[in-house]
């Protein structure tokens, strides 16, 4: 009689091997299959004749398929090893696994191959130039809708305008503000460091009046309100047409665009110009402060250079580009939100990718913008 | 041995969950007052109540999700609150539960939904645990391609079939089913019934099962509990609860679907697995 025991010690299964026959004793369950060396059972062939579970107590499903994998593994074509000792519960569980086999390994997708990855390129570059057509079919549906209500004045939802004049504006005021104060103070703090040096210390006023005027009050602004409240559009709209109350809205006769979109964005264009003239202000309050701290600048002179020296030409280039900001933050936000389909991984996706794309557009627009007013002159 | 696969043993049929005096409030709102129940080894049993009575309250407190305002609540004779994170986690192997609409991991395929708890709990080699994992997909009758396919695009009944497949994956002793059919066409609840049968056979699983579909108490549970009032008013096989004289429980097992569905379920193997395996 011949005794193996292929299992290490601590594993609550044996497996014995005596006159031709496997006797299985212990528990063959998910924890103890993993353990076993499968191989090595298998290796001793012919030998063997039947497999033995009778003394097998706690048998589960991955016992079962061991069992299974083991029988058909042992067998040679003429002779098939038999399996014994099964009580009839553990019969039907080892006969439920044997129906459920897998008819062949699953087939690996091949690797791909230079020319898949060039497809793949050429996918995304098609798709985000599909983007591009929609986005702007989007806006011209939007402006269509704004056109409509400017037509008919009383179709305009003035409650819902008010409530996200109130959401994306109102109740932004205090982090503009206090993100503006800061940048002003940074500005003079390094302005003042690098004009010491050469005895021009006054016109860190100009540094700070221009700086925070034409550009970093607005681009900011629009960058927080960005985060803000066009990821908060994307995800409310998103999560309406994960509920199908947008798919509700049409079949009520109700346009989604002008009802959840033209209230949004319509808020936004009125309420960015007036976050940015706050953060103009606050950025001009925290560059004084700290011109006044730091250089020994007194607000007086302080105001007599801004109102002296500044062209107020660089106040009205941060403030025209405020709106067109507004509508691109507006209209991303809203797009993605129509974008999103049943489940909530897209829903994230497409607020992420909403925050990321308005904030680029922002950026690419003021670009565009410095660009033109350097043409005109302004 | 006589037992099912999955129980230790040879020990005679004994209550698995013992629920007593279970009390749960949300706000002002008492949804349980003093809720007693005993489940049993290797039975299916049906909880059934009006909208609002807290069955699937009942279920998550149970599974230790919600914390109940008083009483005891013992799962395979060990308590489910007053234990350590250990104790917990060990007994949390042993049951399955799956949510209303499968609550897949939506970031996962079906595959890896049904292999992430045999990651996360055993040592299983991912070769191994693949096997394994297509072996349960199959099992819920899945086709052989939903295996790679993510939630999002499988149908509604599929996705409970792949929830099913993951609370089953580690061979639990219970599964706790939320509304297993519901919203499921009556063909496709007609065979979840006859799957939850199959497997509940085939696996000696005890079944705790949420419902309101009067063709599944007739079809798969051998016991029914009725909530009404905040209480268990009543628990026993379905000819036992005909004769109760409560409102609620007459117009529920009296009423004309109720009657359809003893119809239906009077055949001669009603609710017995008939031939296990691939679903019509």
């Amino acid at each position: 009689m011949t005794r193996a025991n292929l299992t290490t010690s601590n594993v609550p299964v044996r497996f014995d091997i005596c006159d031709g026959c496997v006797v299985i004793s212990g528990s063959l369950s998910v924890d103890s299959v993993g353990l076993v060396d499968r191989d090595a059972l298998a290796g001793h062939g012919r030998a063997i004749q039947a497999i033995d579970i009778a003394k097998v107590g706690r048998l589960d499903t991955s016992g079962a398929w061991l069992l299974v994998d083991l029988q058909r593994r042992l067998s040679v074509p003429d002779r098939a090893v038999a399996l014994r000792g099964a009580s009839e519960a553990q019969d039907q569980l080892i006969e439920t696994v044997r129906r459920n086999l897998a008819v062949d390994e699953a087939v690996r997708p091949p690797p791909p191959t230079l020319a898949d990855r060039l497809e793949t390129l050429g996918r995304a570059t098609v798709a985000a130039g599909r983007v591009a057509v929609a986005l702007t079919g989007f806006l011209g549906s939007v402006v269509a809708a704004m056109a409509v209500t400017v037509l008919h004045p009383r179709r305009l939802r003035l409650t819902s305008v008010v409530h996200h004049m109130q959401e994306v504006g109102l109740k932004a005021v205090p982090i503009v503000a206090l993100m503006a104060f800061l940048i002003g103070v940074v500005l003079a703090f390094q302005g003042a460091a690098q004009l010491r040096q050469f005895g021009a210390e006054v016109f860190v006023v100009d540094l700070i009046a221009i700086s925070v005027l034409r550009e970093l009050g607005i681009l900011l602004t629009a960058i927080i309100v960005a985060g803000r409240s066009g990821s908060a559009f994307t995800a409310a709209i998103g999560s309406m047409k994960m509920r199908e109350e947008i798919d509700a809205m049409r079949t009520l006769g109700l346009d989604p665009i002008a009802v959840l979109v033209v209230p949004r964005v319509l808020a936004l264009i009125l309420m960015l110009p007036v976050l940015g003239f706050i953060a103009d202000i606050a950025g001009l309050v925290g560059g004084a402060i700290m011109s006044w701290i730091e250089l020994g600048v007194s607000p007086a002179v302080f105001r007599t250079r801004l109102v002296t020296d500044t062209d107020v030409w660089h106040f009205a280039v941060g403030m025209i580009k405020a709106p067109f900001f507004a509508l691109i933050i507006g209209i991303i936000g809203c797009y993605e939100g129509m974008m999103v389909e049943g489940d909530a991984e897209s829903l994230g996706r497409l607020t992420s990718l909403s925050v990321v794309l308005s904030i680029f557009l922002v950026i690419v627009a003021d670009a565009l913008f410095s660009i033109f007013f350097a043409v005109v002159g302004v | 041995m006589t037992g099912p696969p999955g129980a230790p043993g040879d020990s005679p049929p004994d209550a698995v969950i013992r629920v007593r005096g279970l009390v749960k409030r949300f706000g002002r709102h008492t949804v349980h007052d003093g809720v007693d129940l005993d489940v049993m080894r290797g039975e299916v049993i049906g909880i059934v109540g009006g909208s609002g009575t807290g069955k699937s309250v009942l279920l998550r407190q149970i599974v230790g999700l919600t914390k109940p305002d008083g009483g005891t609540i013992e799962v395979l004779g060990q308590s489910v609150r007053d234990t350590s994170e250990t104790d917990y986690r060990r007994l949390r192997r042993r049951w399955g539960v799956m949510f209303q609409d499968g609550a897949l991991f939506s970031s996962l395929t079906v595959r890896q939904n049904v292999e992430a708890p045999m990651r996360e709990q055993t040592d299983l080699p991912a070769a191994l645990r693949e096997t394994l994992a297509g072996l349960k997909v199959r099992m819920v009758g899945l086709p052989e391609d939903a295996q790679h396919k993510y939630p999002a695009e499988l149908s509604g009944g599929m996705r409970k079939r792949a929830g099913f497949a993951r609370a089953i994956a580690l061979d639990p002793e219970i599964v706790f089913l939320d509304e297993p059919t519901a919203g499921l066409d009556p063909i496709g609840a007609a065979a979840f019934d006859t799957l939850i049968r199959q497997l509940q056979a085939a696996l000696g699983l005890t079944v705790f099962l949420v419902t309101h579909d009067l063709d599944s108490l007739y079809a798969i549970c051998d016991r029914v509990a009725v909530l009404a009032d905040g209480r268990m008013l009543a628990v026993g096989t379905i000819a036992e609860l005909q004769d109760v004289d409560h409102p609620w429980v007459r117009d529920y097992f009296h009423g004309p679907r109720a009657r359809a569905a003893a119809t239906a379920a009077t055949g001669p193997a009603a609710g017995r697995p008939v031939t296990p395996g691939k679903e019509s």
